[in-house]
């Protein structure tokens, strides 16, 4: 279960700063689908940041299964986002001079994970394991950057904006293999999105605005990526 | 559009052409004065004459030359690397009509640096003149005479290398903003790839060392090329020193370790800002700090070692030849052999001063900050 109690985070130094999170607390179970929307600067992406040991927070708790990740040191979270966490981001982030296979294979040489062909086919990227990011689309990237995540077989996945780079056909396709796979392994995620749409697709929305979450409830049933507006 | 900040980066080139301008400054204004007391020069005194206008001659074609080239080749690896670090700021600038030329104009600026370096070096060399004559002849075999100061070597040494680093480097920025505007904005180049073949059952981290490697060559010559000259250097100035007075030893050595550790701290640091985001997303993966260093650095140590021994094999070659060609009429001239302990201090020294910068570059790897790297791209 991963909780936040009470978390504040701010930037920047005396007259110009800004209080991102104002006290924030949430529950989230473990294998929830939980989408967190808001407008820009809402502080979801620092939600995101802190929740995922990235950042810590200035003050309040993060706890997974009671543990608070906010006091540990930067060895130690950079061991807690070994064990426990995925990411995708917008960006992908890719390692360019590394072919499909060998970047499924970063994330799942930290698992010890020697099945990572299942993730790369399972993302329907067996085709490509050779090709390199930048002969690669959009599309195929963010499907990479899954199979990198999911390979490295986390208990929780984090995903900044996952499908913001691709046109609806391919995000459609990427949030497919997510929710998919997520109903397959079971693991927690927590989705930020501009696009209130995926939010059919969650057990949970959380909504934020202004560094506060404004509402929270649960979906009574989940709609497949293709059964979503957009 | 280039701010102090960035001029500041080119310490390296500031540092070497300093060095560079010292040296040939010392050694060819010496050479100018000796020749103004060559109507004094006897019979007796006139192989000593032809040994010291010899040596100035071949300390500033060797050192002068060497640094030279070291500071061309810096100078265009920098603009090289400014130009694609800032690749998007140079595209909206080219995207809002500005031509190639008026761009490149603004590069003019990296010429500083090395006015700077050379005024340095030449100030220096001025300085420390009245000393390096007295020594040079502290015999009392040749006239005295005192430094003066000549105008066409300021120019040779000061004026001409700061309009010539302004122009090569107007030239070569006018070269490298061909390429089209939308690839500019697009701020990330198209790797250069290794053949790291899927399935070669090679862990990930020894597959991105080597692709590090394998995408940066100019790095490795720069490594080995620090490395060359550090072993050379250093070996050069304790094997001679029963051959060469203390001066040029101890300014032999310096060089050395300047070329060495700018160099390689400049190569070092680049490929550290470089692996900037493949760092910061094996950091979010939780990849350590020691995992990403080596996953960056360490597939340079090869070239290091490549460096150490060619430079090593140059210089005992170079000194053999040296000491048969100028010292072939001179008498009492000691036996020139390998020199182990040179061997062994000039080994134990480097990797001193190589893995205080790696250990350096290792720090500020830990200081990555992710999120400031995930927001810049985008």
């Amino acid at each position: 279960m991963i909780k936040l109690e009470n978390v504040r985070k701010s930037y920047g130094v005396k007259d110009n700063q800004t209080e991102v999170l104002k006290g924030v607390s949430l529950d989230i179970e473990d294998g929830d689908f939980a989408v967190i929307l808001g407008p820009s600067g809402s502080g979801k992406s620092t939600l995101l940041n802190v929740a995922s040991g990235l950042e810590r927070p200035d003050s309040g708790k993060v706890l997974y299964n009671r543990e608070n990740i906010a006091v540990l040191s930067d060895k130690q979270l950079t061991e807690f986002r070994r064990k426990n966490i995925g990411f995708i981001f917008q960006q992908y982030y890719l390692l360019p001079n590394l072919n499909v296979d060998k970047n499924v294979k970063m994330g799942a040489e930290l698992a010890s994970n020697g099945n990572y062909a299942e993730a790369i086919n399972a993302l329907g990227l067996s085709e490509k394991r050779n090709k390199f990011p930048h002969e690669l689309s959009g599309g195929e990237q963010q499907r990479v950057s899954v199979a990198r995540a999911l390979a490295k077989m986390p208990s929780a996945l984090f995903l900044d904006e996952p499908t913001g780079a691709l046109d609806e056909a391919t995000g459609r396709q990427v949030l497919n293999y997510i929710g998919k796979l997520q109903g397959e392994f079971e693991f927690t995620v927590i989705m930020v999105t501009h696009n209130t749409n995926i939010a059919d697709m969650a057990k949970t929305v959380i909504r934020m605005n202004s560094g506060k979450i404004i509402e929270q409830y649960r979906n009574s049933s989940q709609k497949s990526a293709y059964e979503i507006g957009w | 559009m280039i701010t102090i900040k960035d001029l500041f980066k080119l310490v390296g080139i500031i540092i070497i052409s300093a060095c560079a301008v010292f040296v040939c400054a010392l050694f060819l204004n010496y050479n100018i004065d000796l020749r103004g007391i060559e109507p004094q020069i006897t019979e007796q005194t006139q192989t000593l004459y032809g040994a010291l206008v010899t040596t100035g001659k071949v300390v500033s074609a060797v050192s002068g030359g060497c640094l030279l080239i070291t500071s061309i080749i810096m100078l265009a690896f920098y603009i090289k690397h400014y130009i694609d670090s800032h690749r998007r700021q140079l595209g909206i600038l080219k995207a809002l009509g500005y031509s190639n030329m008026r761009i490149s104009r603004g590069f003019w600026v990296f010429g500083l640096s090395v006015f700077v370096g050379t005024g340095i070096g030449f100030a220096g060399a001025f300085c420390l003149m009245p000393t390096f004559y007295s020594a040079r002849n502290d015999e009392g075999y040749l006239p005295m005479f005192t430094p003066e100061f000549h105008l066409e070597l300021f120019a040779a040494l000061v004026i001409i290398p700061t309009v010539f680093f302004a122009l090569l480097s107007i030239f070569y920025a006018h070269i490298k903003m061909k390429m089209p505007v939308l690839e500019l904005l697009k701020g990330n180049t198209v790797p250069k790839i290794g053949h790291v073949k899927s399935g070669d059952g090679l862990p990930c981290l020894k597959d991105m060392k080597r692709a590090t490697v394998r995408g940066r060559k100019s790095l490795v010559f720069f490594i080995g090329f620090a490395v060359f000259c550090y072993s050379a250097m250093v070996q050069m100035s304790l094997g001679m020193n029963k051959l060469a007075d203390e001066i040029i030893s101890l300014m032999t050595i310096m060089i050395g370790v300047v070329l060495a550790f700018t160099t390689l701290f400049i190569a070092v640091t680049t490929i550290v800002s470089s692996n900037a985001v493949s760092v910061s997303v094996m950091r979010v993966f939780g990849y350590s700090t020691r995992e990403c260093s080596s996953a960056v650095l360490n597939g340079y140590r090869p070239a290091a070692l490549v460096g150490f021994v060619l430079g090593t094999v140059y210089q005992y070659f170079l000194l053999r030849i040296a000491v048969n060609v100028l010292f072939k009429d001179v008498e009492n001239v000691p036996e020139f052999d390998f020199n182990v302990s040179a061997l062994v201090i000039a080994a134990v020294s480097f990797v001193i001063i190589y893995e205080a910068v790696m250990y350096f570059c290792s720090w500020k790897i830990s200081k990555i900050s992710v999120k400031e790297i995930m927001m810049d791209r985008e």
